[in-house]
């Protein structure tokens, strides 16, 4: 187990590294930003003198150490729009970000779980079908396409729902519902496969000749055992899936978290801000996908001694 | 006496009549949608009734036929610069389809080369080539979409670039595992013992076997890359206005939602149908092609 633990730490670590590297050289290779952001119009004076001032100036490689630098000293630069540390800007974001996050996976696992296990339970009946093509629906319709439905029936015809921000808990309603579709389809089908998967199992039948009613037999012996597959995935997919859902229903709703922010970022071409948005996102991702992945070994012994699949 | 030959339909056609002969009727309605809309995207040019940039700002805004104020030439309406929303429907889905179709030929040919490339070579070509696609899993695709658009600036052919990195480390890592599983049955070790040189045995022995992963990687990827291309238009960071994506299209109508829903809405349901008879096909052939799920 330690040497798992080592080996899935270290791989992480170069991760980090590469990802960290790669980031650097791809916004150094397309050239000086500056130019891009003030356009043109500027003295050859100012323009050196900015370039400076963000820390544009010297070789690739110095640029590179001073860049690595920040990792330790937590200066990470200052956004080209607002003139103020990228590292603050991300900071006041990460709040509603996750915030929004935390509703949508609760959400997420109260309807998947159960959705799941009745899909699995009657999958040649119409339960199994009905909630299959619910879940299939979720995860082929975009969330683009299914927030902007949202948005038109339920703020512009119904005038039931606010349209942007996150002031009120009635503004969490269609954030939550766009964000959480997609994660519902993709949990739901997980969490049918690893029951269908467990109810094949030899136990399952000593468990009900033994005489245990149906409901704990389900619950205690099936549920059990499949919640382990179902929290990896949630750990796993889920990160990556909320990281893409977040950008682009943040953005349509305005919603002030870290999604919302990379679009403009990237819209305004405000490089600092972008470039220290995604190594945040990206860092935390890796982060949580690691400690699933050590928590998964830990929970399941077999995964030690033969690796990852 | 002449001798009479019973022609027989090569393989391919066979197997596709096997495919129709089991499939589901949502499956048989997703693939002709499928094809219609292939058809639509192609014969654009001959069908599109206007220049789908072509403004006319004294007819702007007009609701598709049979609302009030509608003409009867805007079939589906106009926009706010008296574009034809159904031109732009064609052109756009024509663009979209094809930008899918770029990406994912490209991501397959690089992933797909890679992959089997590790498979072959094994050793440090192999750790190399899978640490750049566990890099890549590692990070989700939006962010480095967002981030590639923004430092290389938006046009069709970085977008291009952009949508065939999405996939290509799938095609890597399943062309990857294939290629070693087959690198270890008799069948290759036999023709190695007769001589054939590495080209041979991947053109005549292991590309047949690998086609069904191939073709099944495929549709997924490609219904993967329209929801990518369809969402980072709708941000405003893919292919630039005035082209139309359909994506672009929502992402632009929005501002007329309250008042002018029609110009959202023809391109949001275009997408609806055009997903779901994507994933409804790729759905169908993975299902097929992974064993572990066939008896359920």
């Amino acid at each position: 187990m330690l040497r798992y633990t080592a080996m899935t730490l270290l791989r992480m670590v170069v991760t980090f590294f590469v990802i960290v590297t790669l980031v650097f050289f791809a916004t150094r290779l397309s050239g000086n930003p500056i130019d891009f952001v003030i356009g043109q119009g500027i003295t050859e004076e100012d323009r050196v003198l900015l370039t400076r001032y963000y820390g544009l100036d010297g070789s690739v490689w110095t640029q590179y150490l001073s860049y690595l630098r920040a990792f330790t000293d937590g200066q990470f630069g200052l956004s080209f729009l607002e003139r103020r540390p990228v590292a603050e800007i991300v900071a006041e974001r990460i709040w509603p970000s996750a915030q929004l996050l935390l509703t949508s996976i609760a959400l997420t696992m109260v309807v998947s779980i159960p959705a799941g296990i009745l899909a699995a339970i009657y999958r040649k009946g119409w339960v199994g079908s009905a909630v299959m093509t619910v879940a299939f629906l979720g995860y082929a319709v975009p969330n683009f396409v299914l927030a902007t439905f949202m948005v038109l029936i339920f703020s512009y015809v119904l005038n039931w729902l606010p349209v942007v921000g996150n002031g009120t808990a009635r503004h969490f309603v269609m954030p939550t519902l766009a964000l959480s579709a997609g994660l519902i389809a993709a949990l739901t089908r997980f969490t049918r496969n690893a029951m269908l998967d467990v109810l094949e199992q030899d136990y399952m039948r000593t468990a009900r000749a033994k005489g245990l009613p149906e409901r704990l037999v389900i619950l205690k012996h099936g549920l059990r055992n499949a919640s382990i597959t179902v929290l990896s995935v949630l750990g796993l997919q889920v990160a990556a899936l909320a990281a893409a859902g977040s950008v682009v229903v943040e953005s349509i709703f305005a919603w002030p978290g870290i999604g919302d922010m990379l679009v403009r970022a990237a819209l305004t071409r405000d490089y600092p801000v972008l470039q220290f948005g995604v190594l945040t996102v990206a860092i935390a991702v890796i982060t949580i996908n690691t400690a699933v992945d050590l928590a998964y070994a830990w929970a399941d012994p077999r995964l030690r001694q033969t690796g990852r699949t | 006496m002449a001798v009479i030959e019973t022609p027989r339909d090569p393989e391919w056609i066979m197997a596709l009549r096997h495919l129709w002969a089991d499939a589901t009727p949502v499956q048989r309605f997703a693939l002709i949608l499928g094809l219609v809309l292939v058809l639509l995207a192609v014969a654009t040019p001959l069908l599109a009734p206007f220049d789908p940039n072509g403004q006319s700002l004294l007819s702007r805004l007009r609701p598709p036929l049979g609302f009030e104020r509608s003409k009867a030439e805007y079939l589906l309406g106009t926009d706010e610069l008296g574009r034809d929303l159904l031109s732009r429907c064609l052109y756009g889905l024509r663009l979209t389809l094809t930008l899918a179709a770029l990406g994912s030929v490209i991501g397959l040919c690089i992933g797909g080369t890679l992959g089997v490339l590790a498979g072959v070579a094994g050793g440090r070509t192999e750790t190399a080539i899978m640490a750049a696609v566990d890099t890549q899993i590692a990070v989700p695709f939006t962010l480095i979409a967002l981030f590639l658009l923004t430092i290389l600036g938006n046009s069709i052919e970085v977008m291009v670039f952009v949508l065939s990195l999405d996939g290509w480390e799938k095609y890597a890592r399943i062309l990857r595992g294939e290629t070693r599983r087959l690198m270890q049955m008799p069948f290759i070790e036999a023709a190695r013992a007769a001589g054939a040189t590495p080209l041979r045995i991947a053109r005549h022995h292991l590309l047949p076997n690998l086609a069904s992963p191939i073709v099944v990687q495929f549709t997924l990827s490609f219904s993967s890359i329209i929801l990518l291309e369809s969402t980072l238009s709708f941000l405003g960071l893919g292919v630039q206005p005035p082209t139309a994506t359909l994506g672009a299209m929502v992402g632009a109508g929005r501002d007329y939602m309250p008042t002018q829903p029609w110009i959202v809405l023809a391109p949001a349901v275009l997408i609806l149908i055009v997903t779901f008879a994507v994933q409804t096909l790729g759905d169908w052939l993975r299902d097929r092609a992974d064993v572990r799920l066939r008896p359920r």
